[in-house]
């Protein structure tokens, strides 16, 4: 199908894509790569008055190196940063994650802050951003401030982005040396995932364990000991959901099947 | 800025096939739609209209991308690639065509275009692709008549892994 009708702007500047938020709040949508956003258009899921496209802003396409965090800003794609040298060193569990983000095609366009933004609650980067314990970095004309994965996404497809607020940028700490690994289930590669989990493994042996799919929102839960059974009463708390693809209960075995394969491999990668 | 009210036109110009062109297009216009419609470049297919069957993949600035999944008034100034550049102005298929036809690579043709321009963009970055990494970028597109092997067996010829 087609889009209805909408208008388009395409500010050069930052400060001019704020200047507009202010303007249309709710009637406006920001447009970056557009690989779910036109796809929902096209589909007549959702409609917009405006549409501001921030998809050529050179000050929002940039990867920051900063020490403890990767800064990664709106325009970026997801396969602009899957080929960043340091992203095997620096971020592994993205490294991981990324290639089950879509595909090849859609990377090419498809950003690293559009996929947090749009909030899926089985996508990929959202749960590596709570996992990673990560922030997004919203501005508007009333200032910018720093909300952390977890405040930020509230729900499916909910977050806590003002209607003034553009998301300028994400922000990945760095996790040198320790393991990582990252699991999913979907019908078909590339599909969203019916679960998907990550992993990191913590100084002293506990595990960050990240499960999508099972809430509104990526559910993160340091895991000690047994991990069967810390892994099997987790499963039994989190609600799951019903849709095409599975029911809870099935989410719920795939969850218990796939976290103990999932700590395990990041356990061998931090040995 | 560039706006563009919902009811307007607005030129869009840019370099089709190493030709500059310059058409109008609505906001809400798709690239898929404008190539074919207001262009006359019917070699890109549309399939699915939400980003998922690939049959309308082209390159923007060497890059392959879903044309239903860009709006036509996003590609000013841009220089876009369709399945029409690839063949020589004699009709002398490219050495990528050329494989599928030597290896069946296509029954009806409907999804091929696009599965032209992805490969045209990913060998370019990775000439010496391996098999499995074809077939993951071939998982970006759907070929109804199930002709996967064949294609696979086409682009490892172009590599020389076949």
């Amino acid at each position: 199908m087609k889009p209805r009708p909408f208008d388009y702007v395409r500010p050069d500047t930052v400060e001019e894509a704020v200047a507009l938020l202010a303007e249309y709040g709710d009637d406006a949508r920001v447009l970056a790569g557009g690989q779910s956003l036109i796809a929902m258009l096209n589909l007549r899921l959702i409609e917009a008055a405006v549409l501001i496209d921030i998809s050529r802003l050179a000050e929002l396409d940039a990867l920051r190196d900063e020490g403890d965090t990767i800064e990664i800003g709106a325009a970026v794609t997801q396969n602009k940063l899957m080929a960043w040298p340091g992203l095997g060193q620096k971020l592994p569990l993205l490294a991981a994650a990324l290639p089950f983000v879509g595909h090849f095609q859609t990377r090419n366009k498809g950003t690293v802050c559009g996929s947090i933004a749009h909030a899926d609650p089985s996508s990929e980067l959202p749960l590596a951003l709570a996992v990673l314990g990560g922030e997004v970095v919203l501005r508007s004309q009333r200032g910018e401030r720093a909300l952390a994965a977890g405040e930020f996404q509230k729900d499916m497809l909910t977050t806590a982005r003002a209607p003034d607020e553009l998301i300028v940028a994400v922000r990945f700490p760095v996790m040198a040396g320790s393991g990582a690994a990252f699991r999913e289930v979907a019908r078909r590669h590339g599909d969203f995932a019916i679960v998907a989990v990550a992993a990191v493994v913590e100084e002293g042996g506990a595990v960050r364990l990240g499960v999508g799919g099972m809430a509104g929102r990526p559910m993160v839960r340091r895991i000690e000991g047994d991990v069967a059974a810390a892994v099997g009463e987790w499963a039994e708390q989190l609600e799951g959901y019903e849709d095409l693809h599975a029911t809870p209960e099935l989410r719920r075995d795939l969850f218990r099947n796939l976290a103990p394969l999932a700590i395990a491999e990041a356990r061998k990668c931090a040995a | 800025m560039r706006r563009v009210n919902r009811n307007e036109k607005a030129r869009v110009s840019l370099t089709l096939n190493g030709r500059k062109l310059s058409a109008e297009a609505e906001p809400r216009m798709l690239l898929s739609d404008f190539l074919r419609q207001a262009l006359g470049a019917t070699g890109t297919h549309v399939g699915c209209e939400h980003g998922i069957c690939g049959a309308c993949t082209v390159l923007i600035d060497g890059i392959a991308v879903r044309s239903c999944l860009t709006l036509a008034v996003q590609v000013e100034g841009r220089e876009v690639t369709t399945v029409e550049s690839l063949a020589a102005a004699d009709g002398t298929l490219n050495p990528l065509q050329q494989a599928f036809r030597n290896n069946h690579a296509l029954q009806c043709g409907f999804c091929t275009p696009g599965i032209l321009m992805s490969f045209t963009d990913y060998l370019t970055r990775n000439p010496h692709a391996t098999t499995a990494e074809i077939r993951d970028v071939l998982s970006g597109h759907l070929c109804r008549c199930t002709g996967y092997a064949g294609i696979v067996a086409a682009v490892d010829e172009v590599v020389g892994g076949g």
